[in-house]
């Protein structure tokens, strides 16, 4: 692993936590969505923090989709856990609501989980793609 | 606001289960095209781009990702933020980790199966 790995790996971290946090301001400005009209939840894409939030998830997806193309699915979720960490901060500092005792011990232990991962290999070797790797099908 | 309605349960699964088959299918996609960094060098920024847009299980990622974006809109507008992502993101991690042993193929040793159960404990505190 190699600082500029890491480096997209935290880019990954915080788009995921912030493009959520734009997304959740976003929707609550809207009214209710049922599920008698599920389709209204396609009215919101004009609403500016849901755009933002998009936009961010957007970075998001860039790093993620590198990330993968060097790392294991295995390795790469774990290791962006700690968002969620930052998730309860922004949930109960900026938008005010209440995260219990029992959840920020949910919160440490999921990150704790995690994290331990990463202290392992990033890739299984042998399973695929790499720089001398025959071009594949890339077709279901 | 502490809000965790019954409807929203029905709603995180259908997320989940979405949201698991994007990112598995995702990471065969882009184990199959490797390095994004190394094809860059290779075949320049539209090489890379062009072979990551060109594979099919790319495609068949991207739809399962947008049907749970929306269905992860609709239970956001329903729970709260600090509930909602950690709780469909560590059942997804379950369910990502079963799929990455079995269709994957991805060596999970005892360290990422410890952190499995440490998740779903955590899992366990966060919805009480």
């Amino acid at each position: 692993m190699t600082f500029k790995k890491y480096l997209v790996l935290a880019c990954l971290m915080v788009c995921a936590t912030f493009g959520d946090f734009f997304l959740k301001l976003g929707m609550n400005r809207q009214p209710h969505i049922g599920m008698d009209h599920p389709l209204a939840v396609f009215g919101v894409l004009t609403d500016p923090w849901v755009i933002l939030g998009v936009f961010t998830l957007i970075c998001f997806f860039s790093c993620y989709i590198a990330s993968l193309s060097w790392a294991d699915l295995t390795f790469i979720m774990p290791a962006t856990s700690f968002g969620y960490v930052l998730t309860a901060i922004l949930s109960a500092v900026v938008l005010h609501e209440h995260v219990t005792v029992s959840r920020w011990a949910g919160i440490a232990l999921i990150t704790a989980g995690v994290g331990f991962v990463t202290r392992g290999p990033s890739h299984t070797e042998g399973k695929g793609g790499g720089k001398h790797a025959p071009i594949p099908d890339l077709h279901p | 606001m502490r809000n965790i309605p019954l409807s929203i349960w029905p709603i995180l699964v259908v997320f989940i289960v979405l949201s698991s088959i994007g990112d598995v299918l995702m990471s065969k996609a882009m184990t199959l095209i490797g390095d994004l960094g190394v094809v860059r060098r290779e075949h320049g920024i539209a090489g890379a781009v062009g072979r990551v847009l060109g594979s099919g299980w790319f495609w068949l990622a991207i739809s399962s990702m947008a049907g749970s974006f929306f269905t992860l809109l609709i239970a956001l507008n329903r729970a709260d933020l600090s509930f909602v992502v950690p709780a469909s993101s560590s059942f997804s991690f379950i369910l990502n980790t079963l799929a990455a042993k079995f269709y994957l193929r991805e060596r999970v040793d005892a360290r990422r199966w410890t952190a499995a159960g440490l998740v779903c404990v955590g899992v366990f505190l966060l919805t009480k």
